[in-house]
């Protein structure tokens, strides 16, 4: 299995978007290099940009490694991209829309019923609920993996809480830190913005009885979650509040938040909080992450919650094998971005084939995320292949299962110089009356060599990702 | 705007980098004594753990006031809440939780005080190294003041970074002459004897004011000038009336910003009317631990206070 390289493809010379780094690098040492990645490493630690893993009593805040050799992607490439998710994401709204209302797409027979009716993520509260500006989900963070020069696939669609961004921010500041000379002969597409546009696109968001400008804070489970410092580092950049439940309160068919002066209605709250924990009165009766009494205030129409409640249920990844149809039911095209091929192991011949097929695929788990609870065929042992098989037997409809892709590589620096190291790409969109896709967005890297599994959570690292103004 | 649980964060995370400083000053003044002094050092280290407020949680691990015991206890013992290591993780996640309320340079100069204390507080103290880690965490609390003070913008997330600060500070230095209280009471055998210049020398090292209290005062130690010094001198940073000056700053631009007066402005009031220079033998008059032990006792009805009447919970 021959990677493709986003730099240097096997029997090509170097790649066109690279050629201006690359006669750049000719001209720098080896030590510098090695030096400049200390640098990074003593800046990430110094500002605290720190992640959590669950699980792990030392270290409990530990860095995502950070790689200084960018990615580099051309203005060409950009505008292809963006189209198919710009497309993606009109979908996965209209699809929302209908599924908590008429359930054309199910009269249609195009999803079987029972995979929406079955499943955690859908919320019953939500039929008949249309939240204001009719967005439901608002941030999206598409995961999209390349195989080769032209082959672009949508890996997941993290439509209810995607993070990362920060260090798409943060990335970029440390690259412009350690190599300024660099953006200066380098047209690269700024994404610094972000925080602004994510401002922006939430107030226009806001219900429609708001008066003035739009309140807006951001809900975090607290600064013992994994992603508390994205949480921390959205609301100081868009210059908003970051409250937790303790902090909201339901006063006067509103939510508000406790403040040294009183209560202070807020009327957008970007929750980085699952469903499950939103409201106690509506979902987990043990949640103090939540507002209770929230899910009052959003059926009248008198907050917007974004990403919105029951959103998951278009991100599931048994939905997401049903995707092209999706896209094309509900806007009459063709999917530019394709999806990877997906047994479902609910039905019995995809769960025949899979079992017979372990050592070459990748099963996940339908709910999981960040790597958890997923086996990688080829680099598995045969003892976890029969584990594997006992569970995926015992439970089939919790799990999918997709063909190794040969994700393409992209160089890292290393001891011994430069070595390629698989990547994928996460770009953020941003949705209000407009759909907003910052040039950018989060490369992650497997760190060690031949691996495929790119989450922070696994050892992963991440990169600047480039979009060159041309 | 302001909400309620980041007052209550910045207070807390002021409060704690103050005591972090104030503990090792302690330990200071203690290694001082016990350095200049041969006999009855475990007394010495006694009233640091006293002056510490320490007591009943030091006894729970160590039997006896050595040198090495205190030190540990007071410096890198998390099972006190107190320790030099403990506040300095407790300011830490505190501004963590606020964190969108500090400025880049406030932030990261705790960050830097937390990595470097858990550094050199890892294991357990060489006696000889003991002036080098109390120097450096005095450095480093001192460059969380400088960025506090450099770069943050004088609002109310700054009033209630410094009401933490001085309301701390305040009750550390009460504790500290209360605990040597004795020391100071007039007494013509005590006058002039070589023991009790130590004494007083330490009260004042304590503070950080063995030099500026000569400036002031051109005189041999004498005990109601140090009393003096350290209550009611308005000049003198660590003094009950300075802290208060600084209270009174916050407390009146907090009400004037909001527009209303709270129950900790009454209170205010009433702490200012009892440090109003020149009176210092009123206090020796109602007796100086009988005046520390009831300005103690306001000042911390002050911080109760503000807790509730911004709202901290």
């Amino acid at each position: 299995m021959v990677a493709f390289d986003e730099m240097r493809p096997e029997g090509a010379g170097l790649r066109q978007p690279y050629s201006s780094y690359e006669s750049w690098l000719q001209t720098q040492d080896s030590s510098r290099l090695t030096e400049k990645m200390r640098d990074a490493e003593h800046v990430f630690r110094r500002t605290g940009i720190t992640f959590a893993v669950y699980g792990e009593q030392e270290a409990a805040e530990r860095l995502i490694p950070f790689d200084i050799v960018p990615r580099i992607i051309s203005g060409a490439e950009w505008r292809r991209l963006t189209q198919g998710i710009e497309q993606r994401v009109q979908a996965l709204n209209a699809f929302l829309d209908d599924i908590y209302h008429r359930q054309e797409i199910l009269r249609a027979g195009r999803i079987p019923r029972e995979l929406i009716a079955g499943n955690a993520a859908f919320l019953p509260e939500m039929i008949g609920v249309r939240p204001p500006a009719g967005v439901y989900t608002h941030i999206i963070g598409v995961d999209i993996v390349r195989t080769g020069e032209n082959e672009f696939f949508v890996l997941e669609d993290n439509a209810r809480t995607p993070s990362g961004v920060s260090y798409m921010i943060e990335n970029r500041e440390t690259m412009m830190q350690l190599f300024p000379e660099l953006f200066q002969t380098i047209k690269v597409r700024p994404v610094e913005n972000y925080p602004q546009l994510l401002r922006q696109s939430l107030s226009q968001v806001a219900p429609r009885s708001t008066k003035g400008t739009p309140t807006v804070a951001v809900l975090t489970p607290g600064s013992y979650n994994s992603a508390y410092f994205e949480h921390a580092f959205l609301a100081d950049q868009m210059g908003v509040e970051l409250v937790e439940g303790q902090d909201l309160r339901v006063v006067d068919g509103h939510v508000a938040m406790r403040t040294t002066q009183g209560y202070k209605q807020i009327d957008v709250l970007y929750r980085r909080v699952d469903d499950d924990f939103l409201d106690p009165l509506t979902f987990n009766p043990d949640s103090a992450l939540g507002v209770p009494g929230i899910m009052d205030v959003y059926r009248a129409g008198n907050i917007t919650i974004a990403n919105a409640p029951g959103t998951g249920i278009a991100d599931d990844k048994a939905i997401y094998s049903y995707m092209p149809e999706i896209i094309e039911f509900y806007t009459g095209r063709k999917a530019i971005l394709g999806n990877i091929p997906t047994w479902r192991c609910s039905e019995a011949d995809s769960l025949k084939y899979v079992l017979e097929h372990l050592d070459e695929l990748v099963v996940k788990e339908v709910h999981g995320s960040g790597g958890y609870g997923m086996l990688v065929g080829p680099t598995s042992s045969k003892k976890e292949h029969e584990t594997f098989a006992a569970k995926l037997k015992s439970k089939p409809t919790n799990y999918i299962a997709q063909p190794t892709l040969a994700l393409s590589t992209c160089p890292i620096l290393t001891e011994q110089g430069l070595a390629p190291r698989h990547v994928d790409l996460r770009p953020f969109v941003l949705v209000s009356d407009r759909i907003r896709i910052v040039p950018g967005g989060l490369t992650r890297v497997a760190l060690k060599e031949g691996s495929l599994v790119v989450n922070s959570s696994q050892g992963g690292g991440t990169k600047d990702t480039w979009v060159l103004d041309d | 705007m302001l909400l309620g649980r980041t007052a209550n964060g910045l207070y807390w995370m002021s409060r704690y980098i103050e005591r972090a400083e104030n503990m090792a000053r302690l330990v200071d003044a203690g290694l001082r004594l016990a350095l200049t002094r041969t006999e009855t050092s475990a007394d010495e280290w006694h009233s640091v753990v006293v002056s510490a407020g320490a007591e009943n949680a030091f006894a729970s691990r160590h039997q006896t006031y050595s040198a090495d015991n205190v030190a540990d206890f007071l410096l890198r013992d998390t099972s006190n809440p107190s320790s030099v290591l403990s506040s300095v993780e407790t300011a830490r996640s505190n501004a963590r939780m606020v964190r969108t309320a500090l400025t880049r340079e406030v932030w990261e100069s705790i960050n830097d005080a937390w990595m470097t204390c858990r550094r050199i507080l890892a294991s357990p103290i060489d006696q000889r190294e003991l002036p080098k880690i109390l120097d450096a965490v005095k450095r480093e609390t001192a460059l969380i003041r400088g960025a506090l003070h450099g770069t943050m913008l004088r609002n109310e997330i700054f009033d209630f970074a410094q009401l933490g600060i001085y309301v701390e500070r305040a009750d550390n230095t009460a504790r500290i002459l209360d605990v040597k209280y004795y020391v100071l009471l007039p007494s013509v055998s005590w006058v002039g004897s070589s023991l009790d210049n130590y004494q007083w020398e330490s009260i004042l090292r304590s503070v950080s004011a063995h030099r500026s209290y000569r400036w002031v005062y051109e005189a041999d130690y004498k005990p109601t000038n140090i009393a003096d010094f350290l209550i009611l001198n308005r000049r003198m940073p660590r003094s009950l009336a300075f802290c208060y000056r600084m209270i009174a700053e916050s407390l009146t631009f907090l009400a004037d910003d909001y527009g209303e007066r709270h129950d900790c402005h009454q209170t205010l009031e009433e702490i200012l009317s009892k440090l109003r220079p020149g009176t210092i033998d009123a206090v020796f008059d109602i007796g100086l631990h009988e005046f520390l032990g009831d300005f103690i006792h306001r000042n911390n009805t002050l911080g109760d206070e503000v807790a509730q009447n911004y709202r901290f919970f």
